[in-house]
């Protein structure tokens, strides 16, 4: 603007507008290159291709026992799989759901006529630890479900938060049965 | 127009370029005949020590760089190469991974000092914000140099303190996935981790640069905290304290030396000799010393995102010390309750330091409210009230007066 004042008292009025036009085009045309440089490179720190490309993995359930569970990798993360007993499964149903941190039923968690199975991310949703408990000899806190090492979290048999300082339950990866026997994540 | 710079330099050589390129001209003027206050203590040397430390930092981290792999497959054992098969590559290594600790020792005693003699009041208010900007950069260049050696400690290091922004709410997660580029900390995350943690130090240098700059235009406090009156209370920076600096940093090599050479994994954690596996999480899962107190600020409050906030508002507070502390007395010396309320202060840091090394049960949760809750309150509530309230004793008429020995009552 000082330039187009001090144009004017040249006595070159419109050398001060054009001046200012351009101005604006030049200004608001780096701002979109600024932009578009910024999309390009926060963009590329996000997962790339190939990272999202590894999406789906498929399981065989057989050599799974009543009662204990094991961790698969999917995305880079663990995937609980838990073939939960009777006794577990009603001790899910039977909470109410008021006492609960992150309320949600265990019908919700499940596939229907597959409760015995519980599919679940397995990462505390404290701090990103992986709690323990698949095995039926590993410290599966109060609740009977998985507990963390790192800061003393405990999830029940539905993986639902019970004590310790973890704010939501453990994740539900997306899945489906692809037979009784075999479940596909993601 | 500019001209040539009229230089005073005897040789000719050195004339020639002066005149262009007044660097040497420049260099007289800030470290030669620099006017600095008489009565520095040896607090006044650490940053130099600072200086000093991230130079070799930055001298062992480009040679480490040229033997180490930042792939997830391969970055474990090229820092066993390094360390077994390199020539030297053993001492570059433990001077590097030393040095991370030497870096934040030197730098927290230079902060107390600052806190001390009050060197963040006015005129220095921009000099200090430039310096806790230094941390919260050498607090990323460290944190993200820890997971390169791909440890057990470094992978879940990683994990929980990228974890840490997901409490955020809505775009939390949305954050950690971007800082990952994945679903969990792999083969991305080290690969820009080892990209920025080369970069960063870099970008320390010019904001060091900025610090500096700054001091040399509203010169260094000194610990009266009383401004230079005139040339008989300053004394040119060369050689009286580049001697000083010197002596200092002799005895500080020295501490550097017994670590690397006498107790080079003291520091560490044994469970970074553990290649890190993303299947299984260690026991108990500590920061590095140096972060310490922050991580028992997190752990102390029971509401994740309020533990998030406090733990960087612990960092971020000391922007506003300028602004927070209202007495207008630099030194504490001369500060009767805010001298101990401040060390006070230090020990509820070095206490929380202790309770972030201990599992989060019983008395250390405790403990650490007690200190955090210190922490927080000597900034917020201590420094404005005190400032108003306190009688600080009567100040010296000049350094040179103080300095001399003259009694106190003669003015």
């Amino acid at each position: 603007m000082a330039e187009s004042s001090a144009a004017t008292a040249h006595g070159h009025p419109a050398d001060g507008t054009k001046r200012d036009l351009l101005e604006l085009i030049a200004g608001a045309g780096a701002v979109m290159l600024a932009g578009g440089v910024a999309v390009a490179l926060i963009g590329s720190m996000n997962p790339a291709k190939d990272v999202l490309a590894v999406s789906a993995v498929e399981i065989d359930l057989t050599p799974i026992a009543v009662g204990s569970g094991i961790t698969v990798m999917w995305q880079g993360k663990p995937i609980f799989i838990r073939h939960r007993t009777d006794k577990e499964i009603t001790e899910a149903r039977d909470v109410t759901l008021s006492d609960l941190r992150d309320p949600q039923t265990d019908q919700s968690r499940v596939k229907g006529g597959h409760d015995q199975w519980i599919v679940l991310i397995g990462i505390c949703t404290h701090l990103g630890c992986i709690p323990l408990g698949n095995k039926p000899s590993d410290m599966r806190g109060e609740y009977g479900g998985w507990f963390c090492p790192c800061h003393g979290s405990q999830y029940d048999t539905s993986g639902r938060i019970r004590k310790g300082p973890a704010p939501l339950d453990l994740a539900v990866p997306p899945y489906a049965f692809v037979s009784d026997t075999r479940v596909k994540i993601g | 127009m500019a001209g040539l710079h009229k230089s005073d330099l005897p040789n000719p050589v050195l004339n020639w370029i002066d005149s262009r390129l007044p660097i040497i001209t420049m260099m007289q003027k800030e470290y030669g005949v620099f006017p600095t206050p008489r009565n520095f203590n040896y607090f006044w040397n650490f940053g130099a020590l600072a200086m000093v430390t991230l130079i070799l930092m930055i001298v062992t981290g480009i040679f480490l760089a040229m033997n180490y792999q930042p792939n997830t497959g391969l970055a474990f054992d090229s820092v066993q190469h390094i360390m077994r098969d390199v020539n030297y590559g053993w001492l570059i290594r433990y001077v590097h991974q030393n040095g991370g600790s030497m870096f934040f020792i030197v730098t927290y005693i230079h902060i107390f000092r600052g806190l001390y003699y009050g060197s963040y009041k006015a005129p220095r208010e921009l000099l200090w914000i430039l310096g806790v900007v230094i941390l919260l950069l050498m607090m990323a260049t460290a944190f993200m140099g820890y997971v390169l050696p791909w440890g057990q400690m470094s992978y879940w290091g990683a994990t929980v303190i990228t974890n840490l922004f997901s409490a955020f709410p809505a775009i939390g997660p949305k954050i950690v996935t971007l800082l990952w580029g994945g679903f969990s900390v792999d083969q991305p995350t080290l690969n820009r981790f080892f990209s920025l943690h080369y970069l960063l130090p870099f970008v320390l240098i010019g904001v060091v640069f900025l610090h500096v700059a700054a001091l040399h235009i509203v010169g260094s406090n000194n610990p009266l905290g009383i401004e230079p009156k005139g040339p008989q209370d300053t004394l040119p920076f060369h050689p009286y304290y580049t001697a000083k600096d010197s002596v200092g940093v002799c005895v500080f090599l020295i501490v550097w030396a017994a670590f690397v050479f006498f107790a080079p994994n003291v520091l560490g954690d044994p469970n970074n000799f553990i290649e890190a596996n993303p299947l299984q999480t260690p026991a108990d899962i500590v920061p590095e010393w140096y972060f310490l107190p922050y991580y028992a600020i997190l752990r102390s409050v029971p509401n994740k995102l309020l533990g998030v906030c406090m733990m960087f508002g612990s960092i971020l507070v000391l922007f506003v010390v300028p602004w927070l502390d209202t007495s207008r007395v630099r030194s504490a010396r001369f500060r009767p309750t805010y001298r101990w309320l401040l060390l006070l202060w230090v020990l509820s840091f070095v206490v929380l330091g202790v309770c972030g090394a201990n599992k989060p049960e019983g008395i250390w949760v405790i403990l650490s409210r007690i200190g955090a809750l210190y922490y927080f309150a000597h900034f917020l509530l201590i420094m404005p009230i005190l400032g108003k309230l306190e009688r600080p004793l009567s100040l010296p008429e000049s350094i040179t007066q103080a300095v001399t020995g003259r009694p106190l009552e003669s003015h």
